[in-house]
């Protein structure tokens, strides 16, 4: 069987196929399953929780954590509401569009990176706040927009070089 | 023997920070120098200050260290706890202190400290530990209300304090709860609302965070005294470690028999379940909520019915706040005149605030109900940023009114608010100094009500998005006088005609920044 439909089995058995448990199961197969859902996926859901595919996709297109389009290797997102706004949040906004080349909303050509905003995370006596992936990153400026955004790189430079010497040895 | 404990900030900023490692550098250093078994180590909460995280104290002597690197954790073990020397140049500033660690001020002089109730362990328990828990009248309440109290009597103490829902709407809790217990339908429910989403609001998180059984015990409470038998706690998707430590508290309660079938031997039986979100500000809508956890889209039901009549899975239910909860156990067990003590008349006991924007110090602040604004900016806050002068605050989020300096001394609870106007809403406290553009704090709110719009309703979904671009036309100074006429003019259609409370609260920021501060919305009129 497809590998990722073993994961969305794992995650609908855990929750006994509990219709009302819907919700938590399509957040936690996309969260194991990488960054969105595919079709496939909730097909599968929609028939082991014997529930009309439309409204599985009602329920997955509602909610900002479940993902119907292909996202970036990294998502990013960045808090847009007030309190971060007030504290240097505009700054930081146009230096992450400068910084990955595009703007809110979109992916990089080579698949890297998502540029999302999203609603308050609750971290705000840090802001201006954003979250890298699942990491929360607080207090941000240009500078550190930047810096941040390298150490991503440079990682990510390191495994692909390494899973390159890997596949020679 | 346990001679010293050593808590290490573990909120989700200081996790990013690194506390996990400082916490295993900490634990490694201990069993060096052989005193494991002699210092404890955990995690707790964060202190209200956060240039200092990931920070650390050892109790007892009440010391704060941070920010603390596990370099600097080991020569904390080494010195402090080893040989006994405070290391000075780690320490956090001393006003930290005061305001994170310590506990009420003299009586009579409450303001010179905070008045802790929901707050009193945050920060100086292990979240994880059960026995920390226990150690400080955990549980007490609620074995008192199981052996000596009937449910009729835990009701009406709830009734008799005055207590009023913490999530921004101030219902008077008791009344709520003798809607379901008044209902004939045996199935109850007790839905705990930990779907804080509003911008500013980070309170419930923290309470959670750190005391995570007080939150437990208020639920096993209102359960005994409505004659629900479970429980659900709905926390947003995006607080995964809350969640965690919420299922961790749960299975401890559940092994010592606080929780579960026949608590304490007695023949009531209550279970937790947590549910979390997937990202959707509306699911804080009590109904929505409802929707949610039922597995289905997020969006409000007609009221009435109420929850209290038909909730949860169509039965009678109980939806309060986190921090309405977190009041209850001390309620039960000091009595309702304790806590009609605290606060005001009208709206008795403290209120959690989080505090953020031009001030001195940002974060979380427990003040009795009626303690001015001023108070709070100048005692909790450290004062305006930069000596800079007050321009604007707003309260309690997104949804919040914007309230110029008019409002400085007005006592801050429910009911003077309301009589001004105004709202206390959730507890977010946005201070804004001098120099803020309210046109553009408008507008950026505005959007975040667009983007949250579930789409049901026709006022909120279009109107939302036509206030937004009268907004963005405005700041842009683009708008004509005809815009600001109409932005005026639909701001009420959506305050009246939207069907819940979100679209009812969307354009409070507009309409009351037009009231106090309509010459910044005239000025940037083209003609």
């Amino acid at each position: 069987m497809d590998e990722e439909l073993v994961k969305v089995d794992q995650v609908i058995d855990q929750y006994q196929a509990d219709q009302e448990a819907l919700v938590e199961i399509l957040r936690e197969i996309n969260a194991a399953s990488g960054q969105y859902l595919t079709r496939a996926q909730l097909e599968r859901v929609a028939r082991r929780l014997r529930l009309p595919l439309s409204k599985v996709y009602s329920v997955a297109s509602f909610y900002s954590l479940i993902s119907l389009k292909p996202l970036g290797r990294h998502v990013i997102r960045f808090c847009e509401d007030a309190p971060c706004h007030v504290v240097g949040g505009k700054e930081v906004w146009d230096a992450l569009e400068r910084e990955l080349g595009i703007p809110f909303g979109e992916t990089t050509p080579d698949g890297q990176w998502s540029l999302l905003t999203t609603s308050c995370i609750g971290a705000c006596a840090v802001g201006p706040v954003m979250m890298v992936d699942t990491d929360i990153y607080g207090n941000l400026t240009p500078e550190k927009v930047h810096d941040i955004i390298e150490r991503y790189r440079e990682a990510d430079r390191a495994e692909t070089a390494a899973a390159s010497q890997g596949g020679e040895a | 023997m346990i001679r010293a404990s050593v808590l290490v900030s573990g909120d989700p900023l200081s996790l990013s920070r690194g506390a996990e490692e400082t916490k295993l550098a900490i634990e490694a250093e201990l069993s060096f120098y052989g005193l494991e078994d002699e210092v404890q180590v955990g995690f707790t909460g964060r202190v209200n200050r956060t240039d200092v995280l990931p920070a650390v104290i050892v109790y007892p002597d009440e010391v704060v260290y941070g920010p603390v690197s596990p370099k600097d954790a080991a020569l904390i073990v080494e010195e402090h706890l080893f040989k006994g020397r405070v290391v000075e140049h780690l320490r956090a500033p001393a006003e930290v202190l005061a305001s994170a660690v310590e506990t009420p001020g003299p009586e009579g002089t409450p303001l010179l400290g905070q008045k802790r109730i929901v707050l009193r362990r945050a920060g100086s328990i292990d979240p994880y530990s059960i026995e920390d828990y226990i150690a400080e009248d955990g549980y007490f309440a609620l074995g008192k209300a199981l052996t000596e109290m009937t449910p009729d009597e835990v009701l009406q103490a709830v009734k008799d304090s005055g207590l009023q829902g913490r999530g921004g709407a101030g219902f008077p809790t008791g009344l709520k709860w003798s809607f379901v217990a008044q209902q004939p339908d045996p199935t109850r429910y007790i839905v705990c609302n930990a779907d804080e989403s509003e911008p500013g609001t980070f309170k419930d998180r923290l309470i959670v965070e750190g005391d995570p059984h007080a939150v437990l015990e208020g639920m096993a409470l209102a359960g005994y005294a409505v004659g629900a038998h479970e429980g659900w706690i709905y926390i947003r998707g995006e607080y995964a470690m809350a969640r965690d430590i919420l299922n961790h508290a749960i299975e401890q309660a559940e092994a010592m028999n606080l929780l579960g079938d026949s608590i304490m031997g007695t023949d009531f039986s209550f279970h937790v379940h947590v549910h979390a979100g997937a990202g959707a500000y509306v699911c804080g809508e009590e109904t929505a909520l409802l929707e949610s956890l039922e597995g289905k889209r997020g969006v409000p039901r007609i009221r009435p019915p109420y929850p209290t009549v038909r909730g949860f899975r169509g039965k009678p239910t109980v939806v309060n706040n986190v921090e309405t909860l977190a009041n209850i156990a001390p309620i039960v067990l000091n009595g309702a005149d304790w806590f009609r003590g605290i606060g005001t008349a009208r709206c008795p006991g403290t209120k959690v605030y989080t505090m953020l924007g031009d001030v001195n110090v940002t974060g979380l602040v427990e003040a009795p109900m009626g303690t001015t604004l001023r108070e709070i900016i100048d005692i909790y806050g450290g004062g305006m940023k930069d000596g800079k002068a007050f321009k604007a605050a707003q309260t309690g989020g997104s949804s919040g009114s914007i309230i110029p300096a008019d409002f400085l001394d007005v006592p801050l609870d429910f009911a003077s608010m309301r009589e001004r106007g105004a709202g206390l809403g959730s507890g977010a406290l946005l201070i804004c100094a001098e120099g803020t553009d309210i046109v553009d704090l408008a507008y950026v709110l505005i959007r975040f009500f667009k983007a949250e719009s579930c789409g049901k309703c026709t006022p909120c979904r279009v109107g939302n998005m036509q206030m937004l671009e009268a907004l963005d036309r405005l700041r842009r100074g683009m708008a004509r006088r005809a815009d600001l006429e109409r932005l005026e003019e639909i701001a009420g259609y959506v305050q009246k005609a939207s069907f819940c409370g979100l679209g009812q609260a969307a354009p409070v920021p507009i309409l009351t920044g037009l009231k106090y501060f309509r010459e910044e919305f005239e000025a940037r009129v083209r003609d």
